[in-house]
């Protein structure tokens, strides 16, 4: 195809990205929740990622005219988003040691399609589909409903990776402010550990009964289990599936079993599932059925990358930029839409060049290089952005009138 | 604020076991909150003692974490350690006949707090340590107080906390009782159970190991708590509260430095805490006489010296020489360690080898009765101490865990160890515990592994203390022989 001609990581390519397409001003509402500059952006640090593998760290801004200009002279590949510090990342060299502190950062996490590797079956390691995505669906239902329900937070952002996986940015004010500690408590309350392979797992959940967060998540993922795992992925079918199902069940049923799935080889994940369903239905001790919602959660529950979320120096890619192995533009998603997302419709920056290039110049107009997303098929994106900056920017002007009140 | 009159307390004279006008003890709960200041005076030696035995305790409180110790291995070693330094027993049952014992007590632990405080307020890294080993203590005592008195002390503090509402309850019903209700599985005794419940309500934030553990109902970013899991409300409000005072503490400070005889004791206090030991934790001067040889000690160095010493006593073989602090280090290490003025001559002056007589007397002999104290200011030098050579010029010879390189560091360990027991495996956990900044500890557990005949992980040097002094390592393990 022409499009996928232009190669990502060319530094004119990049160049024309940022000075024509990246929505700095959304980035910069985004993360300032405010319309002048606050320290929410002042102290905030950015790193940039430069040819030949340097790694900028403590650069900052005054405003998001300052952030493009210097995004626009170093032509980063990428860069990322860390805390905002007590300070000027950028006085870090003239600030006494100890001064310059996180003290306020965006509750993250990052879903990384390799994780999934164990249980899905259409792709591996880089690769990912509109099928496995499916996973990522799931997982995403669970964090964000488990995040408000629990957490009470309300200004998620979803951001695809540009590959094979999803980032959310929390940036509620209490989540702004919450500590190492907390984050960490936070992570170890929404996960499972779920390790990396799945012969002989079992789940450190059942000490006494499920906790009702992860019951309300299993009759979540309950209704998606079938369709994803079984339909599609088709996780068990074959001798390879009916082993590794068997090694997930309680060891009294598995000789029967493995005897009645050997005789017919062609049964399919969902025919046999319904075996094991009708077989729980008989048994009273309800040790297989809670087998198998283990074997649910196993399969479907989110596997977090818990380190990029316990800590508040942690720097994350900025929404927006561009994958340099698939050229793919790093955009927001909506949520409730996550399950229609497909990763290969993404724009690519080579594709939203064509684009560019074919408006028809207005010779008139002196601002050519403004917003010129709003032309291209970035726009559904960008807005997704701005809603959610708007929301947010509403939010301290309510805030703000609640301090003017008390006085 | 506290300052002007903490200043004033401290004074000369003796004091008496503090009692308010009408005869009750200042002290009636053995946990302490800390939100005042102690009043009676104060010697200078008390202010230094008292702080230096609480500061073992912390020190022992943040190895614990960095051995990965369980949290009841934890409690059993702090608790064994505070009988011996920082003894708080609970209230005696004839409260006449031992109150003066409690209060003697509880007037150190208060008064050494706030030392500490004095110390550790100064920097954001030191009081986040400071904040997290406190906490930890206080939940240790806590956990061991009797529940009579812990009833008694909760109920002498205002908690910042609400209850849920008969709606809430029951709009939870259902998620509550499956969390919290763990009798037998009949309806009315669950009815019964319930209706007497009560939950208060917190922010999240204030039960993060709550949370963590999914033990509790969480619900819009409230946390709903059970009555009997109200102690992690005690250990936040205890934590939110010294955070806040430490602050304060560290604003009003500059008008300490007029009183110079607390401030190098403070220097000194907090200069151990950063080294992750306390200062004085190993009196060397409990050491054998004079029995050792200096034909013996290469046989010593092998088989029983920590990583520093064992680094001077090889360069010294390679070279037949050590540099100036070398000299002083392992000299006085070995002084310590029962070398005689008579034996140490003749160490050096064989390992001085390709020195002249002449120059060995001039140069060299003098220094050696001069550390020996027999000559100029004839002055008893003690060995360094692990803090003092984890916070040395780097271009002193220290504590190789600091001042390695983690390739240097784990080629020297299999060279010198390797012979008593330590093999590759172990190094990925020795690395990541330097890495952490507690070379004491990564120092005690290479004891531990190069013991391990008689040694259990986790022993360090008898009841988990970990290496304090590089002659306490050697000691120990003599002893152990
Ligand atoms: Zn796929």
């Amino acid at each position: 195809m022409e499009i996928d001609d232009v190669d990502p990581t060319s530094p004119e390519v990049m160049l024309t990205f940022y000075r024509r397409l990246y929505p700095f001003k959304s980035i910069f509402h985004w993360l300032n929740q405010d319309a002048n500059p606050t320290r929410r952006f002042t102290q905030r640090e950015f790193a940039f990622t430069l040819p030949g593998d340097i790694y900028l760290r403590y650069q900052s801004f005054n405003s998001a005219e300052d952030l493009k200009k210097q995004v626009c002279q170093l032509n980063p590949s990428r860069f990322e988003i860390g805390p905002v510090y007590s300070a000027r990342p950028r006085d870090k060299k003239t600030l006494r040691p100890g001064v310059l502190v996180p003290i306020q950062r965006e509750l993250v996490f990052d879903i990384d399609m390799t994780d999934y590797d164990p249980v899905r079956t259409c792709c591996s390691g880089a690769g990912i589909c509109k099928r496995c995505w499916g996973f990522i669906a799931a997982a995403v239902h669970v964090l964000d409903g488990a995040i408000r329900d629990n957490f009470g937070y309300q200004n998620l952002l979803w951001v695809y990776s540009g590959r094979r996986g999803i980032h959310l940015w929390i940036s509620d004010s209490e989540a702004l402010s919450l500590t190492d500690d907390h984050r960490k408590a936070l992570v170890e309350f929404v996960s499972m550990n779920l390790g990396g392979e799945t012969g002989n797992k079992r789940l450190n959940i059942r000490s006494k009964n499920v906790p009702p967060s992860i019951r309300h998540a299993a009759d979540m993922l309950n209704q998606k289990f079938p369709d994803l795992v079984l339909a599609d992925q088709e996780c068990f079918d074959g001798e390879n599936g009916s082993e590794t199902l068997l090694s997930m069940l309680p060891p009294d049923i598995v000789s029967s079993l493995r005897k009645d799935w050997t005789a017919n080889p062609y049964k399919s994940s969902e025919d046999k599932w319904e075996d094991l369903k009708l077989k729980a239905k008989a048994d009273k001790s309800s040790v297989l059925l809670r087998a198998l919602q283990d074997i649910v959660l196993l399969y479907t529950y989110p596997r977090i990358d818990a380190e990029v979320s316990k800590h508040r120096n942690h720097l994350l890619k900025a929404p927006f930029c561009v994958h340099p192995k698939t050229g793919r533009v790093c955009v927001p998603v909506n949520p409730d839409q996550v399950e229609e997302f497909d990763p290969d419709t993404v724009p690519t920056v080579g594709q939203l060049l064509k684009e560019l290039d074919a408006i028809p110049k207005d010779e008139n107009s002196p601002y050519e290089h403004h917003a010129d997303w709003e032309k291209t098929s970035l726009k559904p994106y960008v807005d997704l952005l701005n809603q959610h900056a708007l929301r947010l920017m509403e939010q301290t002007k309510g805030a703000k009138r609640e301090d003017d009140l008390s006085w | 604020m506290h300052r002007a009159r903490e200043r004033r307390n401290v004074s000369k004279g003796d004091y008496n076991v503090s009692k308010d006008n009408d005869g009750a003890s200042t002290y009636p709960h053995r946990l302490n909150f800390y939100d005042r200041p102690p009043m009676s005076d104060v010697t200078v030696e008390e202010f230094e003692t008292s702080a230096l035995d609480r500061l073992r305790v912390l020190t022992e409180i943040e190895s614990s974490a960095a051995r990965n110790r369980t949290w009841d291995e934890t409690k059993r070693v702090i608790d064994s350690l505070c009988k011996k330094h920082l003894p708080l027993g609970p209230n005696p049952p004839n409260l006449k006949d031992e109150q003066w014992i409690r209060d003697t007590e509880r007037r150190k632990d208060h008064l050494s707090h706030f030392v500490l405080r004095l110390a550790f307020c100064r920097s954001e890294d030191l009081r986040r340590r400071f904040v997290k080993a406190e906490t930890t203590l206080f939940r240790i005592r806590y956990e061991t107080d009797l529940v009579d008195d812990r009833y008694q002390f909760l109920d002498s503090r205002q908690l910042d906390r609400t209850v849920a509402s008969e709606e809430e309850k029951k709009e939870y019903k259902e998620d509550l009782i499956s969390l919290h209700f763990s009798g037998p599985e009949d309806n009315t005794t669950k009815e019964l159970w319930f209706k007497a419940a009560r939950f208060y309500k917190v922010r999240w934030t204030r039960v993060p190991d709550l949370v963590e553990r999914r033990s509790i109902l969480l619900k819009g970013g409230w946390a709903y708590v059970p009555e009997n899991a109200q102690a992690s409300i005690i250990y936040d409000e205890f934590e939110t509260r010294l955070v806040k005072a430490l602050e304060v503490t560290n604003r009003a400070l500059p008008r300490l430095d007029e009183d110079t005889r607390l401030l190098p004791i403070l220097e000194n206090l907090s200069k151990g805490f950063v080294a992750g030991v306390s200062s004085e934790v190993y009196d060397p001067s409990n050491q054998s006489n004079g029995d050792i040889k200096a034909e013996m000690v290469d046989e010593l160095a092998r088989q029983h010296f920590p990583l520093c010493m064992r680094t001077l006593h090889e360069n010294l073989r390679r070279d037949s020489h050590l540099k100036h602090f070398g000299r002083l280090n392992y000299g006085l290490f070995l002084k310590v360690l029962g070398l005689s003025i008579e034996e140490a001559v003749v160490f050096w002056r064989k390992a001085f080898n390709k020195m002249t007589d002449d120059k060995f007397n001039k140069e060299h002999k003098y220094n050696i009765r001069h550390s020996y104290g027999l000559e100029g200011k004839r002055a008893n030098y003690p060995a360094k101490s692990c803090v003092q050579l984890l916070t040395c010029a780097p271009s002193e010879p220290g504590c190789p865990y600091r001042q390695y390189s983690p390739e240097n560091l784990s080629s020297a360990l299999l060279q010198y160890y390797s012979g008593q027991g330590l093999t590759s495996a172990d190094l990925p956990e020795i690395l990541g515990t330097v890495k952490g900044g507690h070379c004491h500890v990564a120092c005690t557990r290479v004891f531990e592994i190069t013991h391990g005949k008689r040694v259990k992980r986790g022993e360090g040097m008898g009841e988990g203390e970990s290496v304090t002094h590089p002659n306490q390592y050697a000691a120990k393990s003599i002893e152990m022989s």
